[in-house]
C-alpha cells in the first residue's frame, strides 16, 4: 500500500481535524493541554475505525471467507504502517499490545523472568513512569534480581556520573524513558546502549512519549526493545506496540498463551506461531490497530520533523511565558531542544489540584498530581506538580490562555 | 464568581495556618486518610475525656480544600461530645451533598466550616473536603 503524498500541514486547518477541539468546557472553548496523558483524535482516525466496523469487521487470522480476509488485511496493514513509521526492517518487528504498559510487562515476563537470577541487576532512572518501574519490581521478586537507579541532576537530566560503577557482569537489563512525561527530559539512550553492549545487557526504551514526539528510527537507536502506545500519538486507547530486535524476540517466551499464538496444541504441550503472532494471544484489538495505522499516517502526513519543530517552538514559547509568572517554578530542562513538550510546574503554595480546578473553570485542561512517577516526585521533593503538555494542534494562544489563568490563580490565592 | 466562592479568604487562612496541627504522643485513637487519586494525605490523633474529644491533632499534605477542611474540622470538634461530633458530621455531609435543598446551613453551628459550601459546586473536589471527615470516622470507629 502506498502512503498518501506528504504535504505540509497548515496548523490552523489541522485543528479542524479534531472534533473535540471545537467543543467547550465549562462554557469556554476547550484548551486541551494534557496530550502527555492522552491525545485527542483526528477525524481520519475516527473514520478509519468506523469504516472498519462498518465494512470489514470479522475476526482476524481465522476465517476462510472474504470478509475475514479483509479484516486481516486491515489489521496486518496497520502493523505495516506502524513498522514503517518507526523505520523497522520488517513488520514482524512490531508486536501489537494493549499499550506501553503491557509492552513493558511483556518484556519483563517474557525476557526478564527467563534471563535473570539471584544477584542480577536491572538499571533504571529515577525519572521513570511507574510502567517502567513496577514490572521490574515484580520480576525482582520472582528472580531475586535487584534494581539500581541512575539519579537526575540539578538540570533535570539523567546523571551519568555513576554509570561506569553500575556497569558490570551483574547488569542484565537497562530500562530508560526516551522522554519523560513529567520533566520532558530526553533520556540518554545512546549512552546507555553503549554501556549495555559492553556487558551484554539489553536495553528497553519506554517510548510512550518519545515515539509520538520525535522522528524515530528504532533499529538505529540501538536498543533491544521499544515500548509505545497509540493513544498518545492521536490513535485510540487499548492498542500499543512493542518493537524488538528479531534475535531478542527469539529469546523471549510468550507471557500469555491462548488462541492466535500457537502453531500446534496438544493436550500437554504446544508449539508457537512465528513472531509477532507468538506474542499476540487471543483476539487482538483490531479496530484499534486500524486506528493506530491511521494515526501514524496522519503524523507522517505532517512529517515527524515538523511535529518536532512545532513542539520545540511551542515549548520554547511556553517556557518564556511561564517565566513571566512570579513564584512559578518549572521542573525540567530549560533548553527546548533538549526536551519534549511536557512542562511541569508549581506556583507558590498553590496546590496543583487547586490550580487544575481554577484552570478548569477557564476551559483549560491540565494534569495535576504525581503523573505516575512517585519516585520522581520524591526526588523533586513535591507531592505533586501541575503539568501542561502540548501536541501538534497546540497554539501560542492556548499558552497565553494558560498564563492568564495562572495570574487569576495568583489573585484568588492573594498573591497578586 | 464561583471560584471566589470556592477560595474564600477563611479557607486560605486555614490552609496556610492549619489549627490543631501536629500529632499526639499517646492518642486514644489514630487514623490515616489518603486519597489515592490526588495524593491528599491526612493523619489524625485524638484523645478523649469520657465521651468528649479532649484533643485532636492533624498533620497532612494536600490541596487547600482538604487541608482547610481538616483544620476547620479540628477546630470544631475539639471539646465536643461524640454525639455532637456525629451531628456536625451529618450536617457537613449534607452541606456537601450535590442535591440542592435540605436543611438551611446554620452558620452558628457550622462556624468556619460553612465557608466550604462552595465546594459543592465542584463535584470532583467534594472528596477533598470529605477526606478529614472520613478519616475522623475511622478514628472514632476504633474507639467503640
Ligand atoms: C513515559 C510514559 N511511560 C509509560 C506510560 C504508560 O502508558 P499507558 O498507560 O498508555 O500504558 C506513560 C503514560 O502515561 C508515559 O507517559
Amino acid at each position: 500500500m502506498i502512503d498518501p503524498p506528504l504535504e505540509r500541514v497548515d496548523l490552523s486547518r489541522l485543528r479542524d481535524d479534531f472534533p473535540i477541539l471545537q467543543t467547550e468546557m465549562n462554557g469556554r472553548p476547550l484548551v486541551y493541554l494534557d496530550s502527555a496523558a492522552t491525545t485527542q483524535k483526528p477525524v481520519q482516525v475516527l473514520d478509519a475505525m468506523d469504516a472498519y466496523y462498518r465494512e470489514a469487521n470479522a475476526n482476524v487470522h481465522r476465517g476462510a471467507y472474504a470478509l475475514a480476509q479483509e479484516a486481516t488485511e486491515r489489521y496486518e496493514g496497520a502493523r505495516g504502517k506502524v513498522a514503517r513509521f518507526v523505520n523497522a526492517d520488517s513488520s514482524s518487528e512490531i508486536v501489537f499490545t494493549r499499550g506501553t504498559t503491557s509492552s513493558i510487562n511483556m518484556v519483563a515476563y517474557g525476557w526478564g523472568l527467563h534471563h535473570l537470577g539471584e544477584g542480577d541487576r536491572i538499571l533504571l532512572t529515577t525519572m521513570e513512569h511507574h510502567a517502567n518501574v513496577v514490572p521490574w519490581q515484580l520480576i525482582c521478586r520472582h528472580t531475586g534480581a535487584e534494581l539500581v537507579y541512575l539519579p537526575i541532576d540539578a538540570d533535570y537530566m539523567v546523571d551519568l556520573a555513576g554509570l561506569d560503577e553500575l556497569v558490570d557482569s551483574r547488569l542484565k537489563i537497562i530500562g530508560i524513558s526516551g522522554m519523560s512525561n513529567v520533566l520532558g527530559t530526553i533520556g540518554p539512550v545512546a549512552v546507555l546502549v553503549e554501556a549495555a553492549r559492553s556487558v551484554d545487557a539489553i536495553v528497553i526504551v519506554d517510548g510512550a512519549q518519545m515515539v509520538p514526539h520525535s522522528p524515530v528510527d528504532l533499529p538505529a537507536l540501538g536498543a533491544d526493545f521499544v515500548a509505545f502506545g497509540a493513544h498518545k500519538m492521536l490513535g485510540p486507547t487499548g492498542v500499543g506496540a512493542l518493537w524488538g530486535r528479531p534475535e531478542r524476540f527469539e529469546e523471549m517466551e510468550p507471557a500469555e498463551g491462548g488462541g492466535e499464538m500457537i502453531r500446534d496444541v496438544g493436550l500437554h504441550e504446544s508449539s508457537w506461531a512465528d513472531v509477532p503472532h507468538k506474542f499476540e494471544a487471543g483476539t487482538p484489538p483490531i479496530a484499534e490497530a486500524v486506528g493506530f495505522g491511521a494515526a501514524v499516517d496522519y503524523l507522517s502526513a505532517i512529517g515527524m520533523d515538523e511535529v518536532r519543530r512545532h513542539e520545540i517552538d511551542i515549548t520554547s514559547y511556553a517556557l518564556q511565558r511561564l517565566a513571566e509568572v512570579p513564584d512559578l517554578k518549572v521542573y525540567g530542562p530549560v533548553d527546548p531542544a533538549a526536551r519534549g513538550g511536557a512542562v511541569s510546574f508549581t506556583l507558590a503554595d498553590v496546590h496543583p489540584h487547586d490550580l487544575a480546578t481554577i484552570l478548569d473553570q477557564e476551559g483549560i485542561a491540565i494534569r495535576a498530581g504525581h503523573h505516575c512517577a512517585k519516585p520522581l516526585m520524591r526526588v523533586l521533593d513535591v507531592p505533586a506538580t501541575a503539568r501542561a503538555s502540548f501536541y501538534v494542534h497546540s497554539t501560542t494562544d492556548e499558552v497565553d490562555a494558560l498564563v492568564s489563568a495562572l495570574w487569576e490563580a495568583r489573585r484568588l490565592f492573594g498573591l497578586a | 464568581m464561583s471560584l471566589d466562592q470556592l477560595y474564600r479568604e477563611v479557607i486560605l487562612d486555614h490552609y496556610r495556618s492549619p489549627r490543631h496541627s501536629g500529632s499526639l504522643e499517646h492518642p486514644d485513637a489514630h487514623a490515616d486518610g489518603h486519597n489515592p487519586l490526588c495524593g491528599d494525605e491526612i493523619s489524625l490523633d485524638l484523645t478523649f475525656d469520657g465521651d468528649r474529644v479532649s484533643d485532636i491533632r492533624i498533620s497532612g499534605r494536600g490541596c487547600s480544600i482538604s487541608q482547610a477542611s481538616a483544620s476547620m474540622m479540628a477546630n470544631a470538634v475539639s471539646g465536643m461530645t461524640l454525639d455532637e461530633v456525629r451531628d456536625l458530621e451529618r450536617r457537613f455531609k449534607e452541606m456537601m451533598s450535590i442535591e440542592e435543598g435540605g436543611e438551611e446551613i446554620d452558620v452558628k453551628v457550622m462556624g468556619d466550616l460553612a465557608a466550604l459550601q462552595g465546594v459543592r459546586r465542584f463535584p470532583v473536589r467534594i472528596k477533598c473536603a470529605d477526606l478529614p471527615w472520613t478519616t475522623l470516622d475511622e478514628a472514632l470507629s476504633q474507639r467503640s
